[in-house]
C-alpha cells in the first residue's frame, strides 16, 4: 500500500496520511566506545502511527531521547516540520510541539491529576509573574480557557473521576493513562510513547490501544511509539521501524515487517555454523 | 454538620480554582481579616505586640517565603536569615538616605533588592541539589552576615556596628522607633503579610505555581513538558528572596528597632524558619501561618505555664523548650512530613461526613 510520493500514503483502513513531518537523516549517537545508535534514517509522517521495535538494547529508546533532546548525535540531521534542527536542550523541543511520555511513569506525584495534567499546557501559557501574582486579567483568563482543554481530555480519557486525587494514590494503569493525558495537554504536532503498555494486563493493554488509536483519530495526532507486544505493535502501526544492535534491520508495513528474513533472524536468533 | 462541601457546587472554572473553594473556609477568612483589622487594634497593648503579634506576623511572611522556595520549588535553603539581613540592611540604607520617602516604598523595595541577592546566590541551583544545594546557601548565610559586620557603609559607619531604625511615619503615624505605638506597628505589618499570603496563594494555584511543583517533583519530566530549569528555580529563588527581604526589613525597622547583624540574623533564625515550614508544612500556605504562629507561641506558653504558674527556673523552660523543637521536628519528619497543614486537612477530611464515615 505504500505510495512512493512525497504527498503521503492511504492506510489499509482508508485513512490519509500526510507529508513528512520528522525526518532523522543518517543518525549516530555513541557513548565513549559504545555505539548505540549506528547511521540510521527514517521518516515519520502526519497524522501515522509509527512504531520502533527490536530486541532489548537495540537502541529504541536512546532513539527517542535523540529525538526529545536529551541526547544529542554526534553525526546526522534533525528535520522537522521542514527545517533543520540545530541541537537543542529538551524544553525547546517541547515548545517546538513534540511532547512524550517515559517507560518508567515520570509524573509529578505530589500534585493531583488535574495539577498534572495542567501542566501539559504550560507552553500555551504566556502570563508573566506580576499578572499571575495578583490574578487579574490574562492570567485568569488565561488559566480558565486551558482548564477547558484540559478537561476535554480528562473526559476523552476517561479520568474524570480522579480529577482531584494526587497521583502518587493511583494505581498503575490509571498513571499510565495521566501521563498520556498530560503529553495530550499540549496539543503536540508529535506525540513520542515509550513502552505505552509495559507491565500492563490484556485488558489494561487494550484500554491503552484504544486511546492511542481514538487520539490518532479525533485529534489527528501523529504518534511514534516504542513497544514490546508485537500482537500490540502490528495491530496499531501503520509503519514500523525495526532496530537491532544499534542498526536499523527493517522499515515498512506490518506486514512486509513480518516477512522480513533479517527482522525474524533478531528475534528468533540465527545459527551460527 | 456545618463544615462541609456537599451542597456547594461549581458551575464555572474560575469558582473551582479560587482560594477558598468551600463556602465555609471563605466565611471563616473574612471573619479572621475582620477580627485582625478591626478589633486586635483596639485591644492590642505592648506586650502582646512584642511578645506574640509582630513576631508572628513577620515570621509568618519569612516562613511564606522559604516555603515557597523549600516547599513549592523543591530547592533547600539555610541562607535565610541572611536574606532577612539583606532586606534589614537595605530598608536601613534607604530609611537613612531617603527619609521622605514612604515606608511602604522602603520595604517593598528592600525586598527587591533581597530579591536580586537571592537570585544570585540561586544560580548554583541549576547544578546542585539537595543537600549540596543547602551548603551552597549556607555558604551565602555567613558570607552575607560577614559582609554587613565587616562593610562599614552598610551600617553608616556608626561607632558600635550595629544599626538602629530612625523614626519614620506613614501619613502622620509614627510606625518605627521607640514611640511608635503598638497598634500602628501591627497594623503595618499585618498589611503587608496579608498581600505577601494573597500573591503566595496567586502564584501558587496558577501556572508558575505548576512550574515550581513539576521541578520539585520531577526535574527530567519537567523538562520534557518546557519547563526551562533555570528560569523555574531563578524565579523560586527572587520570588521567596522578596518577601524574605520584607520580612527582615519589618524585623529591623518595626520589631527590634536595632540590630547586631550575627545575633539577629544568624544562622540559628535561617534554622528557625525552616522549622516553622517543617512543622507548619511544606508547600502549603496555611502551613506557614500555622507553623509562624506554632513556633511564636510556644516558648510563651512554655514561660506562662512553666515559670509563671508551677514556679520552675527559666534556664529549665528555656531548655525544655528547644526539647520539645527537637522532639516535634524529628515526629513530624518520621509521622506527618506535610506538617500541621496535613494534620488539619486529615481531620477535615474525618469530619466531612462526622458522624457517617463512609
Amino acid at each position: 500500500m505504500l505510495d512512493a510520493s512525497q504527498d503521503g500514503y492511504i492506510t489499509e483502513d482508508g485513512r490519509r496520511i500526510g507529508g513528512v513531518v520528522m525526518e532523522m537523516k543518517n543518525i549516530t549517537l555513541r557513548f565513549g566506545g559504545v555505539v548505540a545508535i549506528k547511521d540510521i534514517s527514517f521518516d515519520i509522517r502526519e497524522g501515522e502511527i509509527r512504531a520502533i521495535i527490536g530486541p532489548n538494547g537495540a537502541g529504541k529508546s536512546s532513539m527517542l531521547n535523540v529525538i526529545s533532546g536529551f541526547y544529542v548525535p554526534q553525526e546526522g540531521e534533525i528535520w522537522f516540520r521542514g527545517e533543520r534542527r540545530p541541537p537543542m536542550k529538551p524544553y525547546e523541543v517541547a515548545r517546538q510541539g513534540i511532547a512524550r511520555t517515559f517507560q518508567n511513569i515520570a509524573l509529578f506525584e505530589g500534585m493531583s491529576v488535574l495539577d498534572n495534567v495542567m501542566t501539559g499546557r504550560l507552553t500555551h501559557m504566556k502570563s508573566g509573574l506580576f499578572q499571575q501574582a495578583l490574578w487579574k486579567g490574562k492570567a485568569e483568563e488565561e488559566e480558565v480557557a486551558n482548564r477547558e482543554v484540559v478537561e476535554h481530555i480528562i473526559d476523552f480519557l476517561e479520568i474524570q473521576h480522579i480529577r482531584k486525587t494526587p497521583v502518587a494514590r493511583l494505581p498503575y494503569g490509571l498513571k499510565k493513562r495521566v501521563e498520556l493525558a498530560r503529553a495530550l495537554a499540549a496539543e503536540p504536532k508529535l506525540l513520542l510513547l515509550d513502552e505505552p503498555m509495559a507491565g500492563m494486563n490484556v485488558e489494561e493493554k487494550e484500554d491503552m490501544s484504544r486511546f492511542i488509536l481514538d487520539v490518532n483519530d479525533e485529534f489527528g495526532t501523529t504518534i511514534a511509539l516504542i513497544e514490546h507486544d508485537m500482537g500490540v505493535v502490528m495491530d496499531l502501526s501503520d509503519r514500523v521501524v525495526v532496530m537491532d544492535y544499534g542498526k536499523k534491520i527493517g522499515d515498512g508495513t506490518p506486514d512486509e515487517v513480518r516477512n522480513n528474513q533479517e527482522v525474524i533472524d533478531a528475534y528468533l536468533g540465527v545459527s551460527h555454523d | 454538620m456545618f463544615y462541609r462541601e456537599a451542597g456547594d457546587f461549581k458551575t464555572s472554572y474560575q469558582e473551582d480554582s479560587q482560594t477558598f473553594p468551600i463556602k465555609f473556609d471563605r466565611y471563616g477568612f473574612y471573619v479572621a481579616l475582620a477580627v485582625a483589622f478591626l478589633i486586635i487594634p483596639l485591644v492590642i497593648n505592648d506586650y502582646l505586640a512584642n511578645a506574640l503579634l509582630l513576631p508572628f506576623l513577620i515570621y509568618a511572611i519569612a516562613a511564606i517565603g522559604l516555603n515557597i522556595l523549600t516547599g513549592y520549588a523543591g530547592q533547600v535553603s539555610l541562607g535565610t536569615g541572611g536574606f532577612m539581613a539583606v532586606g534589614a540592611y537595605a530598608v536601613y540604607k534607604l530609611m537613612t538616605a531617603f527619609p521622605e520617602v514612604s515606608m511602604f516604598v522602603h520595604v517593598l523595595l528592600a525586598g527587591g533588592i533581597t530579591a536580586a541577592v537571592g537570585v544570585l546566590f540561586g544560580l548554583p541551583s541549576l547544578r546542585i541539589k539537595g543537600f549540596y544545594l543547602a551548603v551552597a546557601t549556607l555558604a551565602a548565610q555567613f558570607f552575607l552576615v560577614w559582609v554587613f559586620n565587616r562593610v562599614p557603609w552598610f551600617y553608616n559607619y556608626s561607632a558600635s556596628g550595629q544599626i538602629s531604625a530612625p523614626e519614620r511615619d506613614v501619613m502622620g503615624i509614627i510606625i518605627t522607633g521607640p514611640n511608635a505605638p503598638a497598634w500602628a506597628a501591627y497594623l503595618f505589618c499585618l498589611i503587608f503579610l496579608t498581600a505577601c499570603a494573597l500573591v503566595a496563594r496567586n502564584l501558587t494555584r496558577g501556572s508558575v505555581g505548576r512550574t515550581w511543583m513539576a521541578i520539585r517533583d520531577m526535574d527530567i519530566a519537567a523538562e520534557i513538558i518546557g519547563v526551562d530549569p533555570l528560569k523555574a528555580k531563578l524565579t523560586a529563588f527572587a520570588v521567596s528572596s522578596f518577601f524574605i527581604g520584607i520580612s527582615g526589613a519589618l524585623f529591623f525597622a518595626l520589631y527590634l528597632g536595632a540590630v547586631e547583624v550575627g545575633e539577629a540574623f544568624g544562622i540559628q533564625k535561617s534554622f528557625l524558619v525552616l522549622f516553622m515550614v517543617i512543622i507548619g508544612g511544606l508547600g502549603s500556605i496555611f502551613g506557614s501561618f500555622a507553623g509562624a504562629a506554632f513556633l511564636v507561641l510556644l516558648p510563651v506558653v512554655l514561660k506562662v505555664f512553666g515559670a509563671d504558674w508551677l514556679g520552675w527556673p527559666t534556664d529549665i523552660v528555656a531548655h525544655l523548650q528547644l526539647v520539645i523543637v527537637g522532639a516535634l521536628i524529628t515526629m513530624f519528619l518520621i509521622l506527618e512530613p506535610h506538617g500541621l497543614a496535613q494534620l488539619w486537612r486529615v481531620a477535615k477530611e474525618k469530619l466531612r461526613l462526622w458522624p457517617f464515615p463512609y
